[in-house]
């Protein structure tokens, strides 16, 4: 899409903002509606729409395969060591209220850590899988639709 | 109003299903199911499901169209005609649909605070999450501390998706057209 001047410059302008739309919609998601999987799929989405926008090259060389395939099982691995954690401080598996000295505060704890492994995750599949497809398919042009 | 809303909705859901049943086009029938996830993200938003509509929004209307689009360029751009028309098919589509339908006959009115689902655990989660975990949006809290096993879960199975996916397509083209495994060019 080289020459889709309008679409590279609004898409520019864009992709700042609805990552750290996706940032707020994950470290608010205590008080507002969202949590780790909506910021995931948001932030998911600015990258394809990088990818889409700027080639699927490019958005290689930004955001590396290799590092998002460290980071998908970084989430399920950080999720379920804050079981363990919870298991090790004394309660049981997933139990938050033991992460900290006080119940509510281990909860905030827990909460906040599984909802950072969940967009971890989500992130990286859904860029990873749209990368993977992209990788697949051919260059797009304009007059074959 | 909020009865004007949702009728304007759900009869814009349903012209856009019946506009997609009715295509041929293959491009036109996938931005047309991404406008329908767009509705229906409009819709939850007044139901009040927030959360919901929010993934639907981004999975539903963004990435997986793409996706589908991404699908389009490996394939035809029509579908094939199909001429002889199947009694059957419809007879169970119908069939279904009427029985879905009787069963809602029975459902508890939307939002009814005495529906059995919610007079279940529910009040315990309520008040738990003001007394003990003291966040102001239950259905994190939910989500992540009482129903963390089931949150756990999910993601391990975002991921076994992810890994089925990339050891499926991983490959780069490339590799493929080294390997001479790559099927030849379709012809436009």
């Amino acid at each position: 899409m080289r020459h889709h001047l309008v679409l590279r410059v609004v898409s520019k302008l864009l992709i700042p903002f609805i990552i750290l739309y996706g940032l707020y919609v994950q470290f608010h998601g205590d008080f507002s509606p969202g949590g780790g999987f909506q910021a995931g799929v948001i932030v998911a989405a600015a990258i394809i729409l990088y990818a889409l926008i700027f080639g699927t090259d490019r958005a290689k060389q930004v955001f590396k395969p290799r590092i998002l395939m460290v980071m998908a099982p970084l989430g399920v691995m950080l999720f379920a060591l804050t079981g363990y954690a919870a298991l090790a401080l004394g309660g049981n598996y997933l139990d938050y209220d033991w992460l900290a000295q006080n119940d509510t505060a281990g909860q905030h704890i827990g909460i906040l850590t599984v909802e950072f492994g969940v967009f971890l995750t989500v992130v990286s599949v859904m860029a990873l899988i749209f990368l993977a497809f992209a990788g697949r398919t051919h260059e797009i042009h304009d007059d074959d639709w | 109003m909020e009865l004007l809303i949702n009728t304007v909705l759900l009869g814009l859901l349903g012209i856009t299903a019946i506009a997609i049943l009715m295509t041929r086009h293959l491009f036109v029938a996938t931005m047309l199911s991404g406008g329908y996830s767009l509705t229906s993200a409009a819709l939850l938003v007044s139901l009040d499901a927030v959360d919901v509509a929010f993934t639907e929004a981004a999975v539903g209307a963004g990435v997986s169209t793409v996706l589908m689009l991404g699908t389009l360029t490996l394939t035809r751009r029509r579908e094939k005609v199909q001429k002889e028309f199947r009694w059957s098919p419809l007879l169970v589509v119908t069939v279904t649909g009427a029985l879905l339908i009787y069963g809602t006959v029975d459902m508890p009115a939307f939002g009814d605070p005495n529906a059995p689902a919610l007079l279940h655990i529910v009040p315990e989660y309520i008040a738990g999450t003001r007394d003990d975990i003291q966040i102001p949006n239950i259905v994190t809290a939910i989500l992540a501390s009482y129903r963390g096993y089931d949150t756990l879960g999910e993601t391990a199975v975002i991921f076994t998706a992810g890994v089925g996916v990339l050891l499926l397509l991983g490959r780069r083209r490339e590799e493929d057209e080294e390997a001479g495994t790559r099927r030849p060019e379709r012809d436009a």
